[in-house]
């Protein structure tokens, strides 16, 4: 039954991407994708893969979708037509496909338990870490405690994108010019609808960021369902009300914070002895100090998660603005 | 039969992983270019996760009374890979909108030879 | 209990019929604002009837309150993104097949 769930959707996701090679309407192309996104999370909850379902909604079908758009704002909705001939490309990728699925002849039949990746270094943390880790969700103890530096590493990653944004696009600072015009004015369901609703998604967002322990979430899905009530501000009631609220200043200065918050973690551990993101050493016992520890590093990420985003929504949103303004 | 239920997974990854690919190589307009490269990314991290699945086993989250669970190691290396992605994606679409500013157009053909011209 | 597994599957045949008929007014309506209208079908109708079709199946724990959430939230919004889109082409100067057959007519 499952085997079915899982054919007919990935059957879904083959058509949706034949169909993005053939469209020549962009606007298209990026709404096939955010659909591409969600069908291929649900294909993660069916393979039981649940954070990595939750990760992937929200960030490929939330953020990837509004920057697309974003995008498609200035640089225009139609592809033209295309002057090379295709044969060179369909025989390259026909050739590529064939060696791979020769390739996959020689992989372990799917969902076997007794595959290698399944034997030695999985059974360790699977009977090990409610021990050693003592929380539930095991991607979390995994991510934030055996494999802390990579997640400090990726929250690096995430902060340079975000100066890498910044110093191509540049967030431009609002002339104050009266009346925030921008935004849809005239649209009062929107207006009341937006008001109700983005404080419960502000709330679920922390709700994910706390539980994250305890179930499939954490601080990058948190940070992200938090950038998305607020970009759904900036779409309902105008660019220059929203960096009134938030301004980019202040999100310039909280991605730093966040990145600083985690390292400083693992500096406390090894100013008491331990080694750099020991969490071991953090409190008077082993289990307490990986709690206080993963609570910590995971706020830190979602601080900077949070404010790396809005920040590049900014940045693509004034562009829009600038350009509409010109 | 049960061989192409073994292998399906892979065997539709791996025409994902194509359909991206050919979009990457062959579309003349940059954006749809980075729509083809998250579809190649995507369908990569499906083939990880089909890997990790345990038939029979449940998410990777400790319950009372549930013995098999999945392997939790891919879906920390595709957590951190989906976060990667889209910061990629950020900044390669930054870069779009200062191509569209300095050359006028994303159409790849238009404007590949006129950095010559500069 | 049978009766509440009964019943749950009525439900959520229901749900799944309105969302198979919303799907093909999708297609086989002949104007954008009918089609948004079957869309919405599909978003308002289907959506509900299969909530609480799952709502049925669950014992009266943390699943029951996670899913009349999620219902609460599907009934507020998805109305208001069918309201939006109609709002935004008729902004953009999108007319009624009467209103374009009688434009059409007084030139």
């Amino acid at each position: 039954m499952a085997v079915l769930i899982d054919l007919v959707l990935m059957g879904m996701l083959a058509i949706t991407a034949l169909r993005v090679i053939f469209l020549k309407d962009l606007f298209a192309v990026v709404m096939l994708f955010s659909i591409y996104s969600f069908v291929s999370a649900l294909i993660f909850v069916s393979l039981d893969a649940v954070d990595v379902a939750f990760t992937e909604a929200a960030v490929g079908a939330g953020i990837s979708t509004v920057l697309m758009l974003g995008t498609l704002a200035l640089t225009g909705r139609k592809e033209k037509e295309s002057k090379h001939s295709s044969v060179l490309p369909l025989l390259v990728v026909t050739v590529t496909g064939a060696a791979l699925v020769y390739g996959t002849l020689d992989m372990p039949p799917f969902g076997n338990p007794e595959n290698p990746i399944h034997q030695h270094v999985a059974p360790r943390y699977i009977e090990e870490s409610p021990k050693e880790v003592g929380l539930p969700n095991m991607v979390t103890s995994v991510l934030a405690s055996y494999r802390g530096f990579d997640t400090l590493g990726e929250t690096v990653v995430v902060f340079a994108a975000m100066i890498g944004v910044l110093t191509l696009l540049g967030v431009r600072r609002n002339e104050d010019d009266g009346a925030p015009e921008s935004g849809l004015q005239s649209h009062r369901v929107l207006h009341v609808v937006a008001k109700v609703v983005i404080p419960y998604v502000i709330l679920f967002a922390l709700y994910v960021q706390f539980h994250g322990d305890f179930g499939p979430g954490g601080g990058f899905q948190a940070g992200v369902i938090a950038a998305a009530a607020m970009i759904l501000y900036a779409l309902v009631f105008g660019l220059p009300l929203a960096q009134r609220v938030i301004s980019p200043k202040f999100l310039q200065i909280l991605a730093p914070l966040g990145v600083l918050l985690y390292a400083s973690v693992g500096l406390v551990s090894m100013l008491k002895g331990g080694n750099f993101l020991d969490y071991n050493r953090l409190a008077h016992d082993p289990l307490h100090g990986q709690h206080y520890g993963i609570i910590i590093i995971e706020l830190g990420v979602g601080v900077t998660v949070f404010a790396v985003m809005l920040s590049i929504f900014y940045a693509f949103a004034s562009q829009a603005e600038r350009s509409n303004v010109q | 039969m049960s061989f192409i239920v073994d292998y399906y997974n892979y065997w539709i990854v791996v025409f994902l992983m194509m359909a991206g690919f050919y979009i990457v190589i062959s579309a003349n307009n940059l954006v749809k270019k980075i729509a083809g490269l998250n579809i190649f990314q995507t369908s990569v991290f499906m083939l990880y996760i089909s890997m990790g699945k345990v038939a029979g086993g449940t998410a990777p989250i400790v319950v009372e009374g549930v013995e098999v669970y999945s392997n939790p190691l891919p879906h920390v290396l595709i957590l951190t890979a989906i976060v990667v992605g889209v910061a990629t994606t950020a900044v390669g679409l930054a870069l779009i909108i200062r191509i569209k500013r300095a050359y006028g157009t994303v159409e790849e053909n238009e404007f590949e030879n006129s950095d010559d011209a500069i | 209990m049978l009766v509440l597994d009964i019943l749950s599957a009525i439900l959520l045949l229901a749900g799944v019929f309105f969302g198979f008929t919303g799907a093909v007014g999708l297609f086989r309506f002949p104007d954008f604002f009918t089609r948004v209208h079957a869309a919405s079908v599909t978003d308002s109708i289907a959506s509900i009837l299969i909530l609480l079709g799952l709502l049925l199946q669950t014992q009266f724990d943390l699943n029951t309150a996670k899913l009349i959430f999620i219902l609460l939230f599907l009934m507020i919004t998805s109305p208001t993104a069918s309201h939006a889109l109609a709002k935004s082409a008729r902004h953009g100067g999108l007319l009624s097949i009467p209103e374009a057959d009688q434009k059409k007519e007084s030139p």
